[in-house]
């Protein structure tokens, strides 16, 4: 009766969220956009320390659709999108889901600074189609989304809002502590925050800054203190590639989890791959926004606990 | 040993050789990172609370607490005394033991005594508990408005608001979870 009473009183997210899910499309293919569907289900996951996949056997649920994706862009698609369900085990809180809804999309031609100015489009496309202008309200707060966002390197960040500066941080092991406890809450809250230029190790998949040789051109959007999506500008080095991946899979053994297999087909790809750059976005934690939810289980009609 | 993986609500664990329950559970992960597990905890000894952050490394022990089955005997004074229901030991808990579970506490009622190293640390109750008043003022005719209480004392000791028509050596139904009056109990 309860779960019943529930699922009624999620009608309004959903519709939110199903106007979300045709706002982007049509905003993708209005900008010449392919949309594509890669396999769900896959031999094996790229080799990522901190993610884990989740069986389907003999092969394992995609827990992105990166590597398709990337073979795709390597094959002369040069703009592609896809919305598509994705999986990881031991993730579930307020913001996760093991099975949660990734929007990616990738294209070539371009660096991570071109991708930030899409992700501006994208928002004014999405709350146009809301009819809210191009103010959100989200959990109190009035956020201005007109161009342009702000944009702070990660450095700037834990300098202005860290109790410990960066370096500190990384040599402590407590670098995803201070960013999601200190300076995740105070991203955002005016305008929408583009975080950039992240160290290295947490960009295993993205070009090395030209400027300085420490930190990855890898992007993350914040709007009110959420975490919505990681975009970079790609590495096409297959050989650094093999040996970021190889340090992945350390960090794997580390954990206690076995070592991925080399992506030898993606690595062959990568090496043909044009420079370009790639995002991957939460669906769910868009809609969250869009719909004033606290919770990522407002948003779906369904979470495994409710099954 | 728990990994932070097992971590969640009313987890029972060791931290600093005390023991610590979870009180309040969050996962949070950045993207590409490692997961953290933010804790609320509360000291089972003390009752003090305190706020951790735990990474996918920490590991916990259990806590060692046993819960034993017991039922509650009679009051002496300032003891409580219960027989463990496996070998009928008996044992006297003091009324700080005790704590809030006093107000509830009638002969022979079954429930679970948690043991710490042989040191009684909590009680937990049945939901419900059936009690009868033993001193509330008169019902005043005419006085049906809803949402108007009235304290009484029921036989406990403990005092809680009734609606107005509940009397005198009448029983009643307390959730002892949040110590509120539920219901008239005929008979």
């Amino acid at each position: 009766m309860s779960a019943h009473w529930k699922l009624e009183a999620k009608r309004e997210a959903l519709e939110t969220r199903a106007c979300v899910l045709h706002a982007t499309r049509a905003f993708f293919l209005s900008r010449d956009y392919l949309e594509v569907e890669t396999p769900n289900r896959i031999p094996a996951p790229l080799p990522e320390s901190q993610i884990d996949a989740l069986a389907a056997e003999p092969w394992w649920l995609h827990p992105s659709p990166e590597l398709c994706m990337k073979r795709m862009l390597a094959a002369g698609y040069a703009r592609i999108f896809q919305i598509t369900k994705c999986y990881r085990g031991h993730e579930r809180g307020p913001l996760h889901l093991p099975e949660f809804t990734l929007l990616e999309w990738y294209r070539a031609g371009c660096d991570y600074l071109r991708l930030m100015e899409d992700c501006e489009d994208l928002f004014i496309y999405l709350s146009g189609a809301m009819g809210i202008g191009n103010r959100l309200t989200y959990r109190n707060r009035e956020i201005d989304l007109s161009k342009p966002w702000e944009r702070l390197s990660v450095k700037e960040a834990f300098d202005r809002y860290g109790s410990t500066p960066l370096e500190r941080a990384l040599e402590q092991n407590r670098f995803e502590e201070v960013l999601t406890l200190e300076i995740e809450p105070r991203l955002g809250n005016l305008k929408p925050t583009l975080l950039y230029d992240y160290p290295l190790s947490f960009g295993s998949l993205a070009r090395v800054s030209k400027d300085n040789p420490a930190f990855a051109e890898r992007f993350e959007i914040y709007v009110g203190g959420l975490e919505l999506a990681n975009g970079f500008s790609e590495l096409t080095d297959a050989a650094e590639q093999r040996r970021r991946f190889e340090k992945e899979n350390e960090g794997r053994s580390k954990r206690g989890r076995s070592p991925w297999p080399m992506p030898e087909k993606f690595l062959e790809a990568i090496s043909r791959m044009p420079e370009s750059a790639g995002i991957a976005l939460g669906m769910d934690r868009m809609v969250m926004l869009f719909a004033d939810a606290v919770s990522i289980d407002e948003v779906v009609s369904f979470t495994p606990e409710e099954l | 040993m728990y990994s932070a993986s097992d971590l969640r609500k009313n987890l029972r664990l060791m931290l600093d050789d005390d023991p610590y329950i979870v009180v309040d559970f969050q996962f949070v992960k950045p993207g590409k990172g490692q997961s953290l597990y933010r804790c609320k905890l509360r000291n089972m000894l003390t009752g003090s609370q305190i706020d951790r952050t735990f990474r996918e490394v920490d590991t916990f022990k259990p806590a060692d607490t046993e819960e034993k089955n017991m039922q509650f005997l009679y009051k002496e004074g300032d003891s409580y005394h219960f027989m463990d229901n496996e070998n009928y030991e008996q044992i006297a808990l003091t009324e700080e033991q005790v704590g809030e579970a006093k107000n509830f506490l009638i002969e022979n009622m079954e429930c679970k005594v948690l043991m710490f190293r042989d040191r009684p640390i909590d009680i937990t109750l049945p939901n419900f508990v059936d009690v009868v008043v033993t001193d509330a003022p008169p019902w005043i005719k005419g006085d049906t408005v809803s949402g108007n209480y009235k304290p009484v004392i029921v036989e406990t000791g403990y005092k809680v608001s009734v609606p107005p028509f509940v009397e005198q050596g009448e029983k009643i139904r307390i959730d002892t979870r949040t110590g509120e009056y539920l219901t008239r109990v005929k008979g």
